[in-house]
């Protein structure tokens, strides 16, 4: 692949068309809270408003999960409130997957409940959460656009308004021009955006990544960080994200909870508090940064 | 108010050059070119210096002549004949092994009820079963669709079943999330996904094809290559069973290129992926 696969496309800019600006015609692709979702009416499309009512984003309590004598995840207690942004690390099988499954409702735990702004079984739960995960799986037949509008398709938005829809979102996420390409045309950043998106198009409330950036080279992972911070910062999502990469986690998160493996349990806790600007460079080399980076390096390597 | 980042530097995979593939597909074809060449060199040595008589190995230029002269009387209705069995019963069985496919994949029930029976079919010898057709249907065109049917649908049920159960279990879980009932799930996924295997059991069915019409027409018929050939062996005439042998075999290989190129319209981004 020649040449890096870009800078931050859309640093700073919103994912979405300011509600002022609502040139786009009936519906928001990205119908976030507050926003009349027109296009999609579903169950989810009442549920920001109660959610906000209640402060609460996710909330889990006691989850445990149990694969025959593995016991995956156990005693876990979180809070997510809502809109903010909440990193995991911890090692490789530390159940930090099997726990995003079991929020997004993918999964159901063997003890304790979990709350999705008011939902609580895996069919609620799955209306109101999007998954990314590490691999972008995307449809090699579906061009960008036909990729991106999955979602919608799947809502029952005709095929070609669904293409309309996203058609303007694409230029934001630096895709610009490569509307028509197949798949296996793109880089590997450019794909992984074109999941992302994907992902975002559902509308829904609640974002669950699942390393996004794993299966990437340094550089494009670090361009990807800074901008998915960006576009969160500009529009903000109850985010959930998992990673191996305790600087991933720390530029995302506004919290950071360490994980330990089998049974993955919460071991600690951490509030970032960085400045919203800045860049990425900026941030790492920021004190109260590296104090985080090296207490939960040092942290995960007793968990481990 | 926004950025708008084109990459001129990121250029799209540019497409190879039309003349460098079609160049490359010559060089390709290049050695079994070679093989059918030598074969035939043989084949003439053989039957004109080794004494071999006419009516054992007939010379290729004798079956060249005997398909000329043959070919308005006997050989251009039998051709039609046949060849309308084999396009229909083609057609034929990929209807029902599509309606097959997607019934096994679609209920658990269904597929343990109904694929061991499907492998049972394929023990039951074609050969064998063609003659009763023949007398159940009479001469007509029935017992050879039944007969085509029954030998081309089974790779393409087999094939079109792997590709459909082929989807990545993660891609499946993010179609949930994506608001992906089952329906949606089959049509914009597994159906596409499929579509590379389904062609593979296709080409396969397609050279099963014409044999198939033959066995149809052996077991009784009033015309078609099978007959022709059925016809002619008593008599030794085996030139001209040699020449209803050659069409045959130029028809399989014509539906086997048809349905290559079909896929190669129908599903690019197949090749795409292998390079």
């Amino acid at each position: 692949m020649a040449g890096t696969s870009g800078s931050p496309a859309a640093k700073g800019v919103p994912l979405q068309e300011d509600a002022h600006t609502g040139a786009s015609g009936p519906g928001m692709p990205v119908p976030g809270p507050g926003t009349p979702g027109a296009g999609y009416t579903g169950p989810a499309g009442g549920a920001p408003a109660a959610a906000v009512a209640s402060g609460t984003g996710l909330l889990l309590s006691g989850v445990a999960r149990v694969f025959g004598p593995v016991v995956a995840v156990s005693g876990v207690d979180l809070e997510v409130p809502l809109h903010s942004r909440l990193s995991i690390v911890g090692p490789s099988g530390c159940g930090k997957s099997t726990l995003l499954a079991l929020i997004c409702g993918l999964d159901e735990p063997n003890e304790g409940t979990i709350d999705v702004l008011g939902a609580t079984t895996s069919a609620e739960r799955l209306r109101r959460c999007a998954w990314m995960p590490q691999r972008d799986l995307l449809l090699p037949w579906r061009d960008v656009l036909g990729n991106a509008a999955l979602a919608l398709e799947n809502q029952g938005v005709r095929r070609r308004t669904a293409r309309q829809r996203v058609a303007h979102l694409v230029e934001r996420f630096g895709l610009a021009g490569f509307e028509e390409q197949l798949p296996h045309q793109l880089s590997g950043g450019m794909r992984q955006r074109v999941s992302f998106l994907r992902t975002l198009v559902a509308g829904k409330e609640v974002l669950l990544l699942d390393e996004p950036f794993g299966a990437l080279d340094s550089i494009t992972r670090a361009d990807l960080q800074e901008w998915l911070r960006a576009a969160l910062d500009a529009e903000p999502r109850t985010t959930v994200l998992v990673t191996h990469d305790v600087e991933e986690a720390l530029l995302i998160g506004e919290r950071v909870v360490v994980m330990s493996a089998r049974p993955g349990r919460i071991v600690a806790q951490f509030d970032v508090h960085l400045p919203h600007a800045g860049s990425r460079r900026e941030l790492i080399r920021h004190p109260e940064f590296a104090e985080l980076r090296d207490e939960i390096l040092s942290l995960l390597e007793a968990v481990a | 108010m926004s950025t708008t980042v084109t990459r001129p530097d990121e250029p799209a995979v540019a497409a190879p050059a039309k003349s460098g593939r079609t160049g490359a597909g010559i060089r390709r074809a290049l050695p079994a070119a070679a093989i059918l060449v030598a074969i035939a060199l043989i084949w003439e040595a053989v039957s004109h210096w080794f004494g071999v008589p006419n009516y054992v190995l007939p010379s290729l230029d004798s079956i060249w002549s005997t398909g000329i002269s043959d070919w308005s009387g006997t050989l251009a209705s039998a051709t039609w004949v046949t060849t309308e069995e084999v396009l229909l019963g083609f057609l034929l069985s990929i209807v029902i092994a599509l309606l097959i496919a997607f019934a096994l994949h679609s209920s658990r029930v269904v597929r343990n009820a109904v694929y061991p029976l499907l492998i049972g079919s394929q023990a039951v010898p074609v050969v064998v079963i063609a003659p009763v057709l023949a007398i159940i249907f009479g001469y007509t065109i029935t017992p050879k669709l039944i007969v085509v049917t029954l030998i081309c649908f089974f790779p393409i049920v087999v094939n079109t079943i792997d590709g459909l159960a082929s989807v990545d279990p993660e891609l499946l879980r993010v179609m949930r999330t994506l608001d992906g009932n089952r329906w949606a799930t089959l049509r914009r996924v597994e159906a596409p996904a499929a579509l590379p295997s389904i062609f593979s059991g296709l080409r396969i069915a397609a050279t099963y094809a014409p044999i198939g019409a033959v066995f149809g027409e052996y077991a009784g018929s009033q015309n078609g290559l099978g007959y022709v050939m059925i016809q002619a062996i008593p008599q030794l005439e085996t030139a001209l069973v040699f020449a209803a042998i050659f069409i045959l075999t130029a028809e399989a290989i014509l539906l086997f290129i048809a349905v290559s190129v079909l896929e190669r319209i129908i599903c690019p981004w197949a090749r795409e992926g292998k390079r």
